[in-house]
């Protein structure tokens, strides 16, 4: 990863000094005393911001595999749909599409007596199914474009090789199609899950308490403005970092080498 | 007109999108100009951080060059949200500062202004990276040319190096504007009355909610659609006189 002398700079060593003295300074003359009083629910918001990346980026995924295959190999009644719908999900903003369907189908749904009779009815009144459902919309929009030139991508010789051994469609797509087409957006993969952790805190504007939640409740309570927001932005920063190098490790696995040595 | 919008059961969103009051379709309008204005103030500001940002990055001294990637390293890992309270916050007190040091009371931070100034460091950390490639691609020998003629830096600048980098910055530029325009949706949790709060304000004033986000939903698909081919001509345009990329592979 970073090389350890390059580090060892002249410069680098005075930045790294200023940059510890600001630390020190934060840590001494801003105001730290609410952080225990705080500590348990922005665990719990750290860990809805975890489980909402988690399951919308798990979702939403599987939802694009079929929005790109239809869009690079299906017919013209699959294709142009899925087309509409990455452009659409593509064009708008997320927070737009968020609140219509929090607002939108919240206000729709208690008009159906069945609904409210329903088993699912105590899940349809919280806000997190919604988060979840927009996330992995807007995930799968997105991602459902890369797809599309990630099934383009692979070789036809390959997909003529296992047709001529006579593979079965589905083996074939299982075992050659959707593992070079994944391999080859790996890295595209990565930087579109850190967008889709960016997105994560547009949750809080429905009422789901993610980290950035907590945040605003501290700043609401106590009027301490800057102290919670650096320590979200330092948050943020070490997740993106955890992300990236998760998708570094696993390039480096899947494809062998080191792409930015080779 | 009437007749076809009674017959498809529309006729109460048409009333309630209509533009004179008591529909909510100019406001909506009066949102989207307000969000246009801030798009289009923000991707400028972050087109001239964008250029010195790329050249601080390429020519300039050690410390520039690691300051710069702090910036867009940072900026680009933290949601967009959490960039706009920080900055929104940072820039009101030093204005406040400023205004009482020269002996003024609070000052009221215009909407718009704020909304450039936050939108335009974010968009900045983005354009850097995208103007850095460019330069990149450009031939180096073209700018040595340039150089060996005895041009000053600026002249090369204008003359060769961004007419020349144009064709390869267009489509990351095309794609950073539309994160421009989807992005001023974000000011409306400060509060700023661009096109999506004023849409969540007339939807829940009248409870009509799809009706309202699928208008706006479709005004912001009406900005992304146009700009679309806006891009596609000016990328035609960078790339005249070379080859077509039709056909070739990466």
């Amino acid at each position: 990863m970073i090389d350890f002398r390059s580090l060892m700079q002249p410069h680098r060593i005075v930045m790294m000094l200023v940059f510890i003295g600001i630390v020190v300074w934060c840590a001494f003359s801003l105001q730290w005393d609410w952080i225990p009083k705080y500590a348990p629910l922005a665990l719990q918001g750290i860990w809805t911001t975890i489980w909402l990346l988690v399951v919308t980026v798990v979702l939403g995924f599987l939802l694009a595999v079929p929005l790109g295959l239809a869009q690079a190999v299906g017919p013209w009644y699959l294709a142009a749909p899925a087309k509409a719908f990455c452009t659409i999900i593509r064009g708008t903003p997320l927070l737009l599409q968020l609140w219509l369907l929090y607002y939108g189908l919240g206000s729709l749904f208690p008009q159906f007596p069945w609904i409210r009779s329903s088993e699912l009815w105590p899940y349809l009144r919280q806000a997190w199914p919604y988060a979840v459902l927009a996330l992995t919309l807007s995930y799968a929009g997105y991602e459902g474009e890369v797809m599309r030139g990630a099934f383009k991508g692979v070789a036809k010789g390959q997909l003529e090789a296992a047709k001529s051994f006579g593979m079965p469609r589905l083996t074939m797509f299982r075992r050659i199609w959707l593992p070079q087409a994944i391999r080859n957006v790996l890295p595209t993969l990565g930087g579109e899950t850190i967008l889709q952790l960016k997105a994560t805190p547009l949750v809080a504007t429905i009422t789901v308490v993610d980290i950035y939640a907590v945040s605003s409740r501290v700043r609401s309570d106590t009027f301490i403005i800057y102290e919670p927001l650096i320590l979200l932005a330092v948050f943020y920063i070490l997740v993106a970092g955890l992300i990236a190098l998760a998708f570094h490790w696993l390039e480096v696995r899947v494809l062998g080498t080191d792409r930015r040595t080779s | 007109m009437t007749g076809l919008l009674d017959s498809l059961g529309l006729a109460q969103s048409a009333e309630l999108l209509s533009l004179s009051p008591p529909g909510w379709g100019g406001n909506l309008l009066r949102g989207l100009s307000h969000s246009l204005q801030i798009a289009f103030g923000a991707y400028a500001l972050g087109l001239v951080i964008g250029l010195f940002g790329a050249y601080g990055k390429l020519y300039g001294g050690k410390v520039t060059r690691d300051l710069l990637a702090i910036y867009t390293t940072v900026i680009r890992a933290v949601p967009e949200l959490v960039l706009i309270l920080i900055l929104y916050y940072v820039g009101s007190d030093i204005i406040n500062k400023i205004s009482a040091a020269m002996g003024g009371g609070r000052v009221e931070v215009n909407g718009v202004a704020a909304g450039i100034w936050v939108l335009g460091v974010v968009q900045g950390a983005y354009a850097t990276e995208i103007l850095r490639g460019a330069i990149q691609a450009v031939p180096p020998g073209q700018i040595e040319a340039a150089k060996s003629f005895g041009m000053p830096a600026f002249m090369t600048m204008r003359r060769v190096t961004i007419p020349a980098m144009m064709s390869f910055a267009v489509p990351g530029l095309a794609n950073l504007w539309l994160i421009a325009t989807k992005d001023t949706a974000l000011l409306a949790v400060v509060g700023f009355n661009e096109l999506t709060l004023e849409t969540r304000q007339a939807a829940s004033s009248t409870r009509a909610y799809f009706t309202f986000f699928l208008a706006a939903g479709f005004l912001y698909l009406v900005v992304t659609l146009c700009s679309g081919g806006v891009f596609a001509r000016i990328e035609k345009w960078a790339r005249r006189g070379q080859p077509s990329l039709k056909g070739g592979s990466r």
